[in-house]
């Protein structure tokens, strides 16, 4: 390990347990309609036949650009909407494991527990007309501790968990900072004992400063709960700092996923090394000129055939244009969707030796 | 050669990397040492400690009260409010009560001081017919004086259906010199067409027209809750049903409508009856502004972020539609019909003085002002056009109010 990231999962465990949850060929299309009659014209392929896994104790990292469906994924594991097709594995502690695509609102609420969700936004997160009180433990009360006193405790030592007062209980949102209120999302999160937490995106609203403050809490609750994170970003080093695995997903596909040292060192997708390349260095000396991609993202509404990044990848050949490229694993726990994988020797970022301790 | 250097490792302070990364991988005894205090408590002050734990109302209010036109107009509707639930004690007689003989008698000013002592009167008015024309002329004698007396007591009334009462704001003082029935009574907006006071209909109009204006807004209100609740909440076919209805309802003109329903209205249908068909005339448009708004509401809040941790935290759906959606446009809502009900009150009074609203014997303020449709009145007894005056009032007070509200309403835009 040369970032210093201890392996908080073996590898070798993959094979001795199924994985907290694993995604097969989510789809998640959002229909356009267009005059009078409501004529469907077309489709917004924002998810479109995703696959992924993400094991018990690990973070696994999800990022991408703007609008490449990296949320869409998220809250479809959630169920906070309802994908077009596919499954959501999800395993209990007794290791029955569960389709949640198929079930209806009632059933999902005995699985609501167990996955709960970090926001990015740390305002719009909070209803500004509750208490932090009220706010942390709502979920406690929806789910039958009915006793005020009980959940007191229970807010309080949620609040001392993620570093914050309990004093503060009988205070609105208002009165806090950008990573205060985070802190109090994350506190709602984990008052149900979740098993899956999914971030979306929750340091990409706060300063640089408190973005490492919330990380690290976020590392440590980890440990100390054996939380498993499912962690959406754009922001390649904060996804590099806390992930263990990481997806890279490119207009509603996964096109990459692999160990977090193996996919920064040996990227095995044109695009994850592009993005590899957009990443800033800061070396003064450094004249490398940075390749800019040809093109457009492409429209998920409008996607070009066979492999949906040929007509900016400076590798394509016809096979590229007319067939889409298959997730597969090319060599163990490296899945690569990209007809070329076994030719391409892309350019990484060599991990600084320096960073180690 | 190159390496990213993770813009988080390092936070304020700029520490070199390797002494930052043991507070990002904690070794296990700290990790397993109470989580710390990160950050400093933002509060310091008593004020700031008020601040953050005032609710969403107590910053609303706080807001409103800076408002001074805002808090003023507050006042006057509160003593409208009053004028409307206890009419009779504002009266100083039967406000039907018609005198052919005391016609167009012009408002008595009132003296506040009597020989250098304060002790409110009224000049008595004197009628003289004019030997020519055969019309009544009205003069004052500054020396018969007409004492008033505040909270005299009169003819009996029951307060809000609870207890009885017959106490009354003014009144005159009987006189011992007295002789005829006219230093008796005071007219302080002076008496109309049928000599019948205007004062004493003018509190008994209040209380018509200000409950037709709140009704017809509660019964909007009632409508656009549920059918905006619906068509946001639901979406789908039934809110472009509702929707549809609604453009329809907006695009209809108004005053032939409204012209066209009153005029429907039964000539014999008692006071009661025809006042609540207008009000509900009045509401069946009025809920359309209303019923977009708590759509538009419900479509935005379906989105927000806190509605969705409420559902992942396993709140059904009742709940989040009662604990978060509904409390966080309910000042809004409020604004809205604080400002809805000066237009109801504008509508009726003008669908009155065209004699399409309440009618005689009725008393509003529209039913007041039919009495001032000619020229003629108007030269000589412009006192006819006080009730137009109240409806100023009344109707810029509500303004101001519900502009203040509205503006308050978000505590947290700014």
């Amino acid at each position: 390990m040369s970032d210093g990231l201890p392996p908080r999962v073996p590898k070798a465990d993959a094979a001795g347990k199924s994985p907290l949850l694993e995604v097969r060929h989510l789809k998640k299309y959002f229909p356009i309609y267009k005059g009078v009659l409501r004529k469907l014209v077309n489709q917004v392929r924002a998810v479109d036949d995703v696959s992924l896994f993400v094991r018990e104790g690990e973070t696994l990292g999800l990022v991408g650009e703007s609008g490449c469906g990296k949320t869409t994924v998220s809250r479809c594991i959630l169920r906070a909407i309802d994908p077009t097709s596919g499954e959501i594995l999800f395993r209990e502690a007794d290791d029955k494991v569960t389709n949640l695509a198929a079930l209806d609102r009632s059933e999902l609420r005995r699985f609501r527990p167990q996955m709960q969700m970090i926001f990015q936004d740390p305002f719009g997160s909070l209803n500004p007309r509750m208490t932090i009180f009220e706010i942390v433990s709502e979920p406690l009360y929806v789910n039958g501790m009915r006793s005020k006193t009980e959940r007191e405790d229970h807010v309080a030592e949620l609040l001392r968990l993620v570093g914050l007062r309990t004093e503060y209980m009988a205070r609105y949102p208002h009165a806090f900072s950008g990573g205060q209120r985070q802190r109090i999302g994350i506190a709602r999160a984990l008052a149900l004992n979740p098993r899956l937490v999914v971030a979306d995106e929750p340091v990409s609203a706060l300063d640089v400063s408190v973005q490492a403050q919330v990380l690290n809490l976020m590392l440590d609750l980890q440990q100390k709960l054996n939380l498993t994170y499912l962690f959406v970003a754009h922001d390649l080093s904060v996804v590099k700092h806390i992930s263990d695995r990481v997806c890279v997903m490119y207009v509603g596909k996964l096109v990459e996923m692999a160990t977090t040292e193996e996919l920064f060192q040996a990227p095995r997708h044109p695009y994850t090394a592009a993005l590899m390349m957009a990443v800033p260095r800061p070396d003064p000396s450094s004249r490398d000129i940075i390749q800019d991609l040809p093109g457009e993202v492409a429209s998920p509404a409008n996607p070009p055939s066979g492999c949906y990044f040929h007509p900016r990848c400076q590798f394509a050949t016809e096979v590229c244009r007319t067939q889409t490229p298959e997730l597969r694993e090319i060599t163990p726990d490296h899945f690569v969707s990209c007809h070329r994988a076994e030719e391409l020797h892309l350019a990484g970022i060599k991990v600084n030796q320096e960073t180690q301790i | 050669m190159d390496s990213i250097e993770p813009k988080i490792l390092q936070p304020e302070g700029a520490a070199p990397l390797e002494k930052a990364d043991p507070a990002i991988y904690p070794p296990d005894e700290a990790v397993a040492a109470p989580a710390e205090i990160f950050e400093e408590p933002l509060v310091t002050t008593q004020e700031e400690e008020r601040i953050s734990i005032a609710s969403n109302w107590t910053l609303v209010w706080w807001r409103f009260r800076k408002n001074v036109l805002a808090v003023v107009s507050t006042v006057i509707l509160l003593f409208l409010a009053i004028v409307v639930l206890i009419p009779d004690f504002f009266a100083t007689m039967d406000p039907e009560e018609t005198n052919a003989r005391l016609a167009f008698i012009p408002v008595q000013r009132i003296h506040w001081l009597d020989e250098g002592q304060l002790k409110p009167w009224v000049p008595s008015v004197v009628g003289k017919r004019d030997p020519v024309t055969l019309a009544m002329k009205w003069t004052t004698d500054e020396t018969q004086k007409t004492y008033i007396r505040f909270f005299g007591t009169s003819w009996s009334y029951s307060v809000l259906g609870v207890f009885d009462s017959n106490i009354h704001l003014v009144s005159a003082a009987k006189v011992d010199q007295a002789d005829d029935d006219l230093a008796a009574q005071i007219f302080l907006l002076g008496t109309d067409r049928l000599g019948r006071d205007q004062w004493s209909r003018l509190a008994f109009a209040t209380q018509i027209s200000m409950t037709i204006g709140m009704i017809s807004v509660i019964v909007s209100v009632v409508l656009g809750l549920l059918l905006g609740g619906i068509s946001g909440y639901f979406g789908g076919w039934i809110d472009n049903i509702i929707q549809r209805l609604i453009e329809l309802l907006q695009s209809l003109p108004t005053i032939p409508i409204w012209l066209a329903l009153t005029a429907a209205l039964p000539r014999t249908w008692s006071p009661e009856k025809v006042f609540f068909a207008i009000t509900i005339i009045l509401a069946l448009r009025g809920w359309t502004t209303l019923g977009r708004e708590v759509r538009g509401r419900f479509l935005s809040l379906r989105e927000e972020d806190f509605v969705l941790a409420a559902e992942l935290g396993g709140a059904s759906q009742a709940r989040i539609i009662v604990k978060h959606m509904i409390p966080t446009f309910t000042s809004h809502i409020i604004a809205t019909s604080t400002l809805a009900i000066p237009v109801m009150i504008v509508t009726e009074t003008s669908l009155s003085f065209l004699g399409l609203g309440m009618r005689p014997p009725a008393i509003s303020w529209g039913v007041m002002l039919q009495e001032a449709q000619n020229i003629q009145t108007l030269a000589l007894a412009p006192w006819l056009l006080f009730p137009g005056l109240i409806v100023i009032v009344a109707v810029l007070a509500f303004n101001l109010v519900g502009d203040g509200l509205r503006d308050a309403a978000d505590p947290y835009s700014h």
